[in-house]
């Protein structure tokens, strides 16, 4: 973007958020909004303390867990629902009632069912990545051009060689779309898991921080998060831009 | 019938069989009795037809002719409701390495180079990955492409793009070649030296091609024969075969009465249904 003939650097609107937070910060107005200035101090306070790096470590297994299932079932679901008609008939409607499901309300069954430890909050983070994934994978496969499928079976591919030499990366940039938008809903997933079922890594940060009202820690904390999805998702959205022409239709 | 067989038929030297020839092996392939209905609506009814070996064969007729599904039901690549295809007097009922495809919109892997796509039909054979690139590389050179091996489909015109396909199907050796349409989505000139290549290709390479098109003059410049389809349903409602064309230079066919006949009578036999 361009204001008055100056090229602007990408994402030079979190400056001027900035800008704003740490005015309003200054300016009293709230307790639980302290100036950014304040909150990165702490920010980097708290990043070396072991409590943090446990929780970081915590954190990041069960998200790095959960994603991991939900690409690895999911994609292959996903290419499989659209490839077959009666597979597709038989999973569509639960994936849509599960992708807008209040996923939170099932938390509690799930603990009935797994237990309270690292199971329950992996499965949640799964739960809660899996169906976009389901779905993109799915509308990625349907969308290939017919003719690479034709050609695939003209030249006698068999149905494991076409998908792994044909639909698989024909759908790779529709499959990479639904990775980032599931690994971002996977953040959410973990944190709910980490609060609702055992009190754990950053989850357990959160409830630490907020019930002693240490609002520039609590507000630390969500920028490590949020800074670490932005920028997962960020690498996933550069790498679907680099294979957007896999999908070409001629 | 606008034009009938003709009794005296100049083939290339060689084929010494007459043109009424009913031997079976004189045919690459054989369209026996094939209907292909979707729901109630009749694609193809009852439609029989033969394909000389080493011989181009038109199909020519208007949109919604049924042309790109007969052939696809001769690539196996469409089931027919009934009737059979012979390939090499065995019948046929799903695509095999006798039958090799061309595909109108190219159908090329956009993430692999020119030569992977090349080399891809042998590599769903199981070639090794030496060999195939080996062979891929030769037909890459044959179709002028020599240089542009490692370039994606991206970086390619439309014309090019074509050439890797066509080098895809030769690569394979299969002895039937089946094109559809595959110069209607390159420009005017580059489908004139395609036409002019196929020519050659057709001179040189002792294989049967049957080829897709819905122009006249396209398909009275390169065919041996020319099966003429009208629609609804589809039926073959002439077979004309150019007999002095062959030996003509592929540059003054143009100008041949006999080409510019034929390129009439099909036009006039066509217009009535065309809306």
């Amino acid at each position: 973007m361009k204001v008055f003939g100056i090229r602007l650097p990408g994402m030079s609107s979190l400056l001027i958020w900035g800008l704003l937070w740490e005015i309003f910060g200054r300016s009293g107005l709230s307790f639980f909004v302290p100036p950014l200035s304040d909150v990165i101090a702490t920010l980097f306070e708290v990043i070396g303390t072991p409590a943090f790096q446990k929780a970081l470590y915590e954190t990041g297994y069960a998200f790095v867990a959960g994603v991991f299932f939900a690409v690895s079932i999911g994609i292959p679901t996903g290419i499989l629902m659209g490839k077959n008609r009666l597979l597709d008939e038989l999973l569509l409607p639960w994936v849509n009632i599960f992708l807008s499901a209040p996923l939170t309300a099932l938390v509690p069954v799930l603990m009935v069912l797994f237990g309270f430890g690292m199971k329950s909050i992996i499965i949640t983070t799964t739960l809660f990545a899996i169906w976009i994934i389901i779905l993109n994978a799915r509308a990625g496969v349907m969308q290939i051009n017919r003719s690479l499928v034709e050609m695939a079976h003209s030249f006698g591919a068999t149905p494991w060689a076409a998908f792994t030499k044909v639909y698989f990366w024909a759908a790779l940039p529709e499959i990479l779309g639904g990775v980032r938008i599931g690994i971002i809903r996977a953040v959410k997933g973990v944190i709910i898991g980490q609060l609702l079922i055992s009190i754990v890594g950053f989850g357990a940060l959160f409830e630490l921080y907020s019930n002693n009202f240490l609002m520039s820690h609590f507000w630390a904390v969500l920028l490590v998060l949020f800074a670490m999805a932005f920028t997962i998702s960020e690498v996933l959205a550069y790498l679907e831009r680099r294979v957007s022409y896999y999908a070409a239709k001629r | 019938m606008l034009q009938t067989d003709n009794p005296v038929q100049d083939l290339p030297a060689g084929h010494g069989h007459s043109v009424a020839s009913s031997n079976s092996s004189a045919n690459a392939v054989s369209v026996r009795n094939v209907s292909k209905n979707y729901g109630t609506v009749e694609a193809l009814k009852d439609l029989s037809l033969e394909f000389p070996k080493g011989q181009l064969t038109s199909l020519l007729g208007p949109s919604g002719c049924g042309k790109t599904t007969l052939l696809k039901i001769i690539a196996g690549l469409l089931e027919p409701t009934s009737g059979e295809i012979e390939v090499d007097g065995r019948s046929v009922d799903g695509p095999g390495p006798d039958r090799a495809f061309v595909f109108q919109d190219f159908a090329l892997l956009p993430w692999a180079s020119v030569l992977r796509n090349v080399s891809f039909g042998l590599e769903l054979r199981g070639v090794a990955k030496s060999e195939r690139e080996d062979i891929a590389a030769k037909y890459i050179a044959d179709v002028g492409l020599a240089g542009f091996e490692k370039s994606y489909p991206h970086e390619l015109s439309g014309g090019m793009r074509q050439r890797v396909g066509l080098a895809r199907a030769l690569s394979v050796d299969s002895d039937v070649l089946l094109m559809d349409e595959p110069f209607s989505a390159v420009d005017e000139q580059t489908r004139r030296k395609f036409q002019e290549d196929l020519l050659s290709l057709v001179a040189n390479e002792n294989k049967t091609f049957i080829f897709v098109t819905h122009s006249i003059e396209e398909a009275v410049y390169v065919s041996d024969q020319i099966a003429i389809l009208l629609p609804r349903p589809s039926r073959v409602s002439d077979i004309i075969r150019p007999s002095g064309l062959r030996e003509k230079d592929s540059r003054s066919i143009r100008r041949d009465p006999e080409y510019l006949d034929i390129v009439d009578e099909i036009w006039e036999s066509l217009r009535s249904y065309v809306e």
